[in-house]
């Protein structure tokens, strides 16, 4: 079976690292929020100009001059700071930020992602994307493996204009979990009950698998 | 610059603004806009503008009032997806639309505020961002040269502000405000609260005074939330 968002989440949340500045994009990436493993602290940071970002308000305690990123209301936390948008990116641009997870609609197999832009059709804008992927040591991609019509979304090379060159270092979708190496996709887990061959032919860039791949623990 | 900074309202404080100028508007999604000069803007039906801002509002608050009101010539930003009625004259072709980086985006202003006329980002390298712009590599990694804005006026929201023009800003409402602030050739800041010089004080000031060239108490904030979301 094909992983669940939240699944994806919570993959993706055994990544962090005790004492990780954290930056979770739009969608399944803002769910990793909600599965930060047993005795790890993270820093979450919103590009919007927070760092130390807190779960949702209940309801009531909704204040319109604290948003995230996604424009969802939030709260801070113990120690949580504000700053404003040339030093949320400059964090970014230095290095400080430790791990970047975001959504995208392609990947190739040398690391290009392309999340923001399908050409006549849907024109958002990038957002902060392309200055993460530039400067992000760490990027993980959360994204379904194939569109709705059943096509691989882990290419060859992307087809839509891209966000950045050769920067994503993994994926982790609803069937596996992938390293992007020199040899294109490598695939380390698969998703319970998910088979190597329905990944083989559901993923259209370089690929290979790993010698020990294991099942996903989600 | 008049150090007589404070006007009565924003009809007064947008009253030299032209048709065909650019502007930059502070604001994250429609968090810290600047929402009594935009409706000013509407009511004096200068059109032709050019708007940098983040975000353009949603189709009935925000930029969106300008949109729809067909002032907006060409609008820079770096995330629209909120907004239909942008969208729709977009891919009809009547308004301009350029798209940068959001970290682009705050560091043209943070530029323009420091006088500094370009910086080199990564952000945008080996992207359709890139096209025409000069490239350089710095230490084996390539940047785009990327120059500071030019903007007419900034039209900035802050929380807190006083007489002479010192900004405070509030929680993430912060965001664009105090680097468009700088930005400006003209500024105007509209405050929630204004206070006498001497109220603040000055270590908790965001934005020096010299920056600001008009500022007035805003009225009737409705300080919409975009996307109401709780954890019950």
């Amino acid at each position: 079976m094909a992983l669940t968002k939240e699944q994806i989440a919570k993959r993706i949340a055994q990544e962090l690292q005790d004492g990780f500045y954290v930056n979770l994009g739009i969608g399944i990436p803002t769910l990793v929020a909600n599965y930060i493993p047993e005795g790890i602290e993270v820093e979450l940071q919103s590009e919007n100009g927070l760092l130390g970002m807190g779960p949702f308000p209940i309801t009531g305690e909704e204040d319109a001059d604290l948003i995230n990123a996604g424009k969802q209301t939030i709260t801070t936390l113990a120690g949580s700071v504000f700053f404003d948008s040339a030093m949320s990116f400059g964090m970014i641009r230095a290095g400080k930020v430790d791990l970047t997870v975001l959504g995208a609609m392609e990947v190739a197999d040398n690391g290009d992602i392309a999340n923001w832009k399908v050409p006549g059709k849907m024109v958002k804008g990038m957002g902060g994307a392309m200055d993460l992927v530039a400067s992000a040591k760490n990027i993980i991609v959360a994204m379904q493996h194939t569109d709705k019509a059943g096509n691989s979304k882990l290419l060859k090379s992307c087809s839509l204009p891209i966000t950045g060159r050769a920067c994503v270092k993994k994926i982790v979708s609803d069937l596996g979990v992938f390293d992007i190496t020199e040899n294109g996709f490598v695939c380390i887990e698969h998703a319970p009950g998910v088979s190597i061959e329905e990944i083989k032919a559901k993923t259209a860039g370089r690929l290979s698998i790993h010698a020990s791949i294991k099942e996903m623990n989600v | 610059m008049s150090l007589h900074k404070v006007v009565a309202n924003a009809e007064e404080a947008i009253k030299g603004i032209q048709s065909g100028q650019t502007l930059l508007l502070g604001g994250f999604g429609l968090c810290g806009i600047p929402e009594n000069c935009i409706t000013a803007l509407v009511k004096k039906g200068v059109d032709q503008l050019t708007c940098i801002s983040n975000n353009a509002g949603v189709d009935d608050f925000g930029i969106g009032l300008l949109l729809q009101t067909k002032q907006v010539k060409k609008m820079i930003a770096s995330y629209v997806g909120e907004n239909d009625e942008f969208e729709r004259q977009l891919l009809s072709g009547e308004l301009e639309v350029e798209l940068i980086p959001q970290g682009t985006l705050a560091t043209r202003c943070m530029a323009a505020g420091y006088g500094i006329p370009a910086i080199y980002t990564p952000a945008g390298v080996g992207t359709e961002v890139a096209d025409g712009k000069e490239v350089r590599n710095f230490k084996g990694k390539d940047y785009l040269l990327e120059y500071a804005f030019d903007a007419d006026y900034a039209i900035v929201k802050a929380w807190k502000g006083d007489t002479k023009g010192n900004l405070i800003f509030k929680d993430t409402a912060r965001n664009f405000n105090p680097l468009m602030a700088m930005a400006g050739k003209i500024t105007i800041a509209e405050v929630e609260h204004l206070v006498e010089a001497g109220s603040l004080d000055p270590n908790d000031i965001h934005t020096p005074g010299i920056y600001v060239n008009y500022i007035f108490q805003g009225e009737a904030y409705e300080k919409r939330i975009e996307k109401r979301t709780v954890r019950n």
